[in-house]
């Protein structure tokens, strides 16, 4: 082989690979649990739909926007929800909320009985659905509670791949995960980067810097400063092998419960001094990502 | 937002149902399943108002072609005929053996 031939990257891998990313909800749901087990619960015939939306004169989604689904996986019994960003802007109402602290509780209760139940979590979400407010922020905050828990029982996974990403409520979600699987494409954070730029100006925060704002909330930097467990490449089969995988990993203490480590990074912060990503990756241990 | 409601004459019954599509920008979603009588019936939500006359061609010009017993439930972000006709002919795609 020649060096030519050798430096170039492989193209066939890239190819070859399903794009995760470019699948809907229920196809994501579908790819992650082992083939044929998948089991819709109030899939779209079901009809249990947003009553807020169309009053405010936007049609409904059958499913709300959630695929929960039962289903195994490597043959151990697995729920899942995947959130349709296409839909709302994956945003979380009163029904699609309810859906995933629901499919969560009932999680809790077989796992509580002995009957253990893997939970994955597939986000894309920009958070609560503006329209139905409140009832969207009680939802998330079920989902929470219901996360912290089932993880007593099982470690809860999820999956953040893009494009849209995982903000607001449902990023403390994904915070309170076990673990946290990431893209690069993917993007993690509390306000979404228009929100600020809107709040704080544009002299804070750019939005349309696509680099700028990767380099904040981006998965690669949220991997590398440790608020992302794995970061992957936008690959159905290694999200898919990645999710069993986190289900093997030994008892690890979740981010939520490190209370003084946490303080003390947020310490190590200097307000007065300007801080970006790279500032943030050197101050924060992990250091750059490879 | 507008609802609006065809029935056609059908030939056969549908096995069962299918769901394609989401009511995503420019998108519609189709719930397909079988109708409770021998006859087609559809009933389109959608968010953009005075498209009647355009969904019925759309929907005329599918059921020239199809002609099973089902019920079909369409929730339209405002989706151009091209992609209600591509939505349409997946949901029917979907009940091939």
């Amino acid at each position: 082989m020649t060096t030519e031939a050798a430096a170039r990257p492989d193209y066939r891998h890239f190819l070859e690979r399903r794009s995760f990313i470019e699948m809907g909800a229920r196809e994501r749901a579908h790819a992650v649990l082992d083939s044929g087990s998948f089991r819709e619960l109030l899939g779209p015939f079901d009809r249990i739909k947003s009553p807020w939306l169309p009053l405010q004169g936007i049609v409904a989604q059958a499913d709300d926007g959630v695929v929960l689904a039962r289903g195994t996986l490597d043959g151990k019994p697995a729920v899942i929800a995947a959130i349709e960003s296409a839909y709302q802007g994956g945003s979380m109402g009163e029904v699609s909320g309810a859906k995933i602290a629901g499919a969560l509780e009932r999680a809790c209760d077989e796992c509580s009985q002995g009957r253990l139940i893997l939970p994955v979590l597939l986000f894309e979400t920009g958070g609560v659905r503006l329209q139905e407010a409140n009832l969207g922020l009680a939802a998330i905050a079920e989902i929470h509670a219901a996360i912290i828990a089932l993880r007593r029982y099982v470690p809860v996974v999820g999956v953040i791949a893009g494009l849209v990403g995982c903000f607001g409520g449902m990023s403390l979600a994904a915070a309170l995960c076990t673990r946290l699987i990431v893209t690069r494409q993917g993007r993690l954070g509390m306000n979404g980067p228009e929100v600020i730029e809107q709040e704080a100006g544009i002299e804070e925060f750019d939005a349309e810097d696509r680099e700028f704002v990767w380099s904040v909330i981006g998965g690669e930097q949220r991997h590398a400063v440790g608020l992302a467990d794995d970061l992957l490449e936008d690959d159905a089969d290694a999200i898919a092998t990645a999710v069993r995988e986190a289900f093997c990993k030994g008892p690890t203490p979740e981010r939520s419960t490190q209370i003084e480590r946490y303080v003390g990074l947020l310490r190590s912060i200097d307000p007065d001094q300007p801080l970006d990503g790279k500032a943030l990756r050197a101050l924060w241990d992990r250091g750059p990502a490879s | 937002m507008e609802k609006i409601q065809h029935d056609y004459p059908a030939l056969y019954s549908v096995p069962h149902r299918v769901h394609v599509g989401v009511v995503g920008s420019g998108d519609l979603e189709v719930l397909l399943e079988p109708s409770p009588d021998s006859r087609a019936h559809v009933v389109v939500n959608t968010s953009v108002d005075g498209f009647g006359a355009t969904w019925k061609n759309v929907l005329d010009r599918f059921f020239l072609r199809f002609q099973g017993a089902a019920s079909i439930e369409i929730n339209d972000f405002g989706a151009t005929p091209g992609t209600v006709m591509l939505r349409l002919e997946q949901a029917a795609e979907g009940l091939r053996p």
